[in-house]
């Protein structure tokens, strides 16, 4: 499965939501298939989109928000999962796109997930209520779907090619999106 | 324990009296009453952290979707939080109110407390954030309030250093 193509497959669902991605090809990739004034893009401090979207999901419990990450992210902040699991925010669904290496830096240097550390076993472990790894887009939709309707912390990892877009550029500065964003959640009512 | 329940109070209510509703924490000796007051307010969403970094990005988070915070932290967290204030706080405009208990410093009884302290104020400096350390229960209230508005100004991180002379009583 390529990325692109999972996320394809999502994005009638992500359209209306509150998405936050790491950097790299995910943000890249999905802003090539439409953006959206819900979806922020963390380009850098790799490691903490998860962060973010869970300050965001703890801020406002009414709004569903999906985490779009990678295997390198996730691994940079691994306790990460140790503090969804803890606080458990039924309205957040982290996708890690799984393609075991790191990929952006030009050549294709591998993770610990190349070599058997299983990001949806350790979030299990972490105490993440709802875990599962999928390997087709049709498996993703589905589980996916099932996460949103699920109302409950879910991890899901996409197992992907390591290929990504041609360009990594996306014509929205960080500070103009960043901006927008904020505006757009101002403007879906008042924190609870 | 001598870690002081009084000034502990005052710092709590001058962040209550300033709209901040979320608190993320790693708790350390110094922090300890600030974060059973959060603990027990029904007011306040508290959220206990791993690794210090995260809190930066719950609090940009919380920034972005409307909701007021502030991070407790020692200044060793504050080291190791270092990529994300930059990456993060500081690339993305975010004001993100830093509670820092400045361990290491004069009086300090902990060798292992004491690099840290002597290496936190440069640290700021090299950040370019703006700081103040709070050492008087008497000008709390009024440091907090003044921080908060800087940081909502500018769009940047600032820090308040809590000081032996306010959390320690000897």
């Amino acid at each position: 499965m390529l990325r692109v193509d999972a996320l394809r497959a999502i994005y009638p669902e992500l359209a209306s939501r509150i998405v936050v991605t790491n950097m790299g090809a995910a943000p890249a990739e999905l802003y090539s298939l439409g953006h959206q004034p819900g979806f922020f893009y963390l380009w850098h401090a790799m490691g903490l989109a998860s962060s973010v979207g869970l300050g965001i999901a703890l801020a406002r419990p009414e709004l569903p928000v999906v985490v779009v990450d990678g295997d390198g992210s996730v691994l940079m902040n691994l306790g990460t999962l140790t503090t969804l699991a803890r606080y458990r925010p039924p309205n957040l669904v982290h996708l890690i796109f799984d393609n075991e290496v790191l990929l952006s830096v030009g050549r294709s240097f591998t993770t610990a997930t190349a070599t058997g550390s299983d990001l949806a076993a350790i979030a299990a472990a972490a105490g993440v209520p709802r875990t599962a790894t999928v390997r087709t887009e049709a498996e993703l939709q589905e589980a996916f779907t099932a996460a949103l309707a699920a109302r409950e912390l879910t991890v899901l990892v996409a197992k992907v090619e390591p290929q990504g877009p041609s360009s990594y550029f996306i014509d929205l500065h960080l500070l103009e999106n960043r901006f927008q964003f904020q505006r757009h959640l101002k403007g879906l009512g008042r924190p609870a | 324990m001598p870690v002081s329940q009084a000034n502990s109070k005052v710092v709590y209510d001058a962040l209550k009296a300033c709209g901040i509703r979320l608190l993320s924490v790693l708790p350390e000796t110094w922090l300890v009453h600030l974060v059973t007051l959060a603990e027990e307010d029904p007011e306040m969403v508290l959220v206990r952290l791993a690794k210090e970094e995260e809190g930066v990005g719950i609090s940009a988070g919380a920034h972005l979707a409307g909701v007021r915070s502030a991070m407790l932290l020692q200044n060793h967290g504050f080291l190791a939080s270092v990529n994300g204030i930059v990456s993060l706080a500081q690339l993305y405009r975010i004001p993100l109110l830093l509670l820092v208990s400045h361990r290491g410093g004069f009086g300090e009884e902990h060798p292992w407390q004491t690099e840290g302290g002597g290496v936190t104020a440069g640290v700021l400096d090299a950040l370019r954030l703006q700081y103040l350390t709070l050492d008087a229960p008497g000008d709390v209230a009024t440091r907090v309030r003044d921080a908060q508005a800087l940081a909502e100004a500018s769009l940047r991180p600032v820090a308040l250093l809590l000081g032996r002379g306010l959390m320690w009583e000897d």
